[in-house]
């Protein structure tokens, strides 16, 4: 069966596998920094990452704001709304199951898809590449704007884990996480840290939707797919951990696009199916670190 | 004594409803509330928060509106074929889920859901984006005509009467008990000697079972199953139904089915917004009060009771 696929398909499904992966590394990253802090799962997390990308397009369709604009206001904006959010919507719910931080996200991201949606229709708006054109590689034609994504989220992804494995901040961060009150009587403010975690990981799953923009089409079902794949992910990687996410964001990307190429029709299962045998081989997680996996 | 009369005066609303209501929003209804009753199963009594309730209730649709399609099953039997299918999913997914707890359990069953969901969409025999048409309602116990309208009214009327029973049963069983002692203090639980995963597979079985046969139900109904009824979205109404009824109360999430039904009805012409006021009804019934409508009423009836 190998002989009838091409090097090409194989090299286009895997870059595709490698696009994906990225965004799945980007925003499980923000889903397990957040549950690191919170214990919550952030459900509005795709919504979030869609509210990105539609920022991005309305600063360019209303402003003029460029792509390169884009990528630092539309994060600081979708970033303050996940501040308000976390203040009106979390803050309330701290103390009680964390399941009810699920479900308050859930519906953030109900009442935030059905409005963009009733806003501007179901239907992808386009985003122009900011970089046109690309490199013939001899086996395959590389578009510049996706070697950008690749890099861009590779960057992100190791700077975020550096802050936090490797910074004061990101020590105060990962104390809180084990002992708040022990934090809090060094004088740290731990409720505030607690609020800005949050708005970063917002802003994180910001900065991939406008990092998709322009791969992707424009759409409010752009995050409750991949939404979809994100949890998967994180369920994999061993809930709360960082590097976990990150690798099997990327992992699953790859596997994704191997699929594709070998067996198509499986190819939106593949992630579900290793997740499975993931829970029945390894149910801490391929990456298990924290006492907060189990 | 007032229990068994308002019994009697819910069971002579019931059946006097259809000459009042459209039948079809009734049935639908008393589908959902089925539904909900075997959600409240799992997170009122078990305390297990399925955030994937819709795959037992969509594949159990698909199954018996097969059976009915392709076989002469009379229709109990091919409703009862999708119930037991759905448990026996159930199962399959307990085994694999049930010694995670609290978030874990919610997203791992989440992710199976959309795996089920993918299965459904390519499976041959579901008809994919199109959904599977022309269900049959066939006779009941093969000889029963139930091709009018009232009369399949009081046929899932029936049904369900015999499921919420049912539902009753073992919810006041010695079984519920231990499984509400697992929801209160799990490790107590198993200090005594029981062991809490085999009751909490035991309640995700025979709480799939039900939404089994809630889907099943509302396959005949509809004569169609769709890829809706495997979507994230019913599984999310079935926890917004759930959570504005009332968590481990009896009737709370039989209440905040017909409400949300009803509601769905009256917003359906207003696109969205039927979707964005669940989720601010949700997000409402999380922040302000989570013990839902029967929840706090009951509340309230007892304080008063207590004040005198």
């Amino acid at each position: 069966m190998f002989d009838n696929i091409s090097i090409q398909l194989l090299a286009g499904q895997l870059l595709i596998g490698l696009i994906n992966g990225s965004f799945y590394a980007m925003l499980s990253m923000g889903l397990a920094i957040i549950f690191g802090l919170m214990n919550v799962v952030n459900f509005a997390h795709g919504a979030q990452y869609m509210l990105g990308a539609f920022v991005a397009w309305l600063l360019l369709n209303f402003l003029g704001i460029n792509y390169w604009g884009a990528l630092v206001l539309a994060p600081i904006v979708v970033a303050l709304f996940g501040l308000v959010t976390e203040k009106l919507v979390l803050k309330p719910l701290q103390n009680l199951d964390h399941l009810y931080g699920l479900l308050a996200t859930y519906s953030v991201a109900l009442i935030v898809e059905g409005l963009v949606r009733q806003q501007y229709g179901s239907t992808g708006l386009p985003y122009p590449s900011p970089l046109p054109g690309g490199v013939n590689l001899g086996f395959m034609f590389m578009p510049w704007y996706r070697l950008w994504v690749v890099v861009f989220s590779l960057v992100t992804c190791l700077g975020t884990w550096l802050l936090i494995e490797h910074t004061r901040l990101g020590s105060y961060l990962r104390a809180a996480n084990e002992r708040p009150q022990m934090v809090e009587a060094f004088g740290i403010n731990v409720p505030r840290m607690v609020t800005l975690t949050y708005g970063f990981g917002v802003g994180l799953a910001a900065l991939s939707g406008v990092m998709a923009a322009p791969v992707y089409q424009v759409s409010p079902s752009m995050g409750s797919s991949v939404m979809i794949v994100i949890f998967a992910v994180v369920v994999i990687g061993g809930m709360g951990s960082i590097i976990g996410a990150v690798l099997t964001g990327y992992l699953l990307g790859f596997l994704e696009g191997l699929t594709k190429v070998f067996y198509p029709e499986a190819a939106n299962m593949v992630v579900f199916v290793v997740m499975i045998f993931a829970l029945i081989f390894r149910p801490n997680g391929l990456f298990a670190g924290s006492e907060k996996s189990r | 004594m007032t229990r068994i009369v308002l019994l009697a005066a819910l069971a002579a609303a019931m059946i006097a409803a259809p000459f009042f209501v459209y039948p079809v929003l009734l049935m639908t209804v008393l589908c959902f509330v089925l539904f909900a009753s075997s959600f409240n199963l799992l997170l009122g009594y078990a305390g297990l928060l399925c955030f994937g309730h819709a795959m037992f209730f969509g594949t159990a649709a698909y199954v018996t509106g097969w059976l009915l399609k392709t076989t002469g099953l009379s229709i109990e039997l091919g409703i009862l074929a999708g119930g037991l299918f759905a448990a026996a999913m159930g199962l399959v997914v307990g085994l694999v889920s049930v010694r995670r707890s609290g978030i874990q359990f919610a997203m791992i069953t989440f992710a199976i859901a959309q795996f089920v969901y993918f299965v459904l969409l390519q499976a041959p025999f579901t008809g994919g984006e199109d959904g599977m048409q022309g269900i049959p309602r066939s006779a009941l116990f093969g000889v029963i005509d139930l091709s009018g309208s009232l009369v399949f009214y009081y046929f899932v009327l029936g049904v369900t009467a015999l499921m919420i029973w049912l539902f009753w049963r073992i919810v006041h069983s010695p079984f519920g008990e231990v499984l509400k002692a697992i929801r209160d203090n799990e490790a107590r639980v198993e200090s005594l000697g029981f062991r809490p995963e085999r009751f909490k597979l035991l309640a995700l079985t025979l709480s799939a079972g039900m939404a089994g046969v809630a889907g099943g139900l509302k396959a005949t109904v509809f004569q169609f199953a769709t890829l809706t009824d495997v979507s994230w979205n019913i599984s999310g109404e079935v926890i917004l139904m759930t959570l504005l009824g009332g968590i481990g109360t009896l009737t709370g999430p039989m209440v905040g089915a017909g409400v949300i039904i009803w509601l769905n009805d009256h917003l359906a012409q207003f696109g969205e917004w039927a979707l964005i006021s669940q989720g601010a009804i949700l997000l409402l019934v999380i922040i302000f009060f989570r013990r839902g409508l029967v929840g706090e009423l009951s509340a309230l009836l007892r304080r008063r009771k207590t004040g005198r």
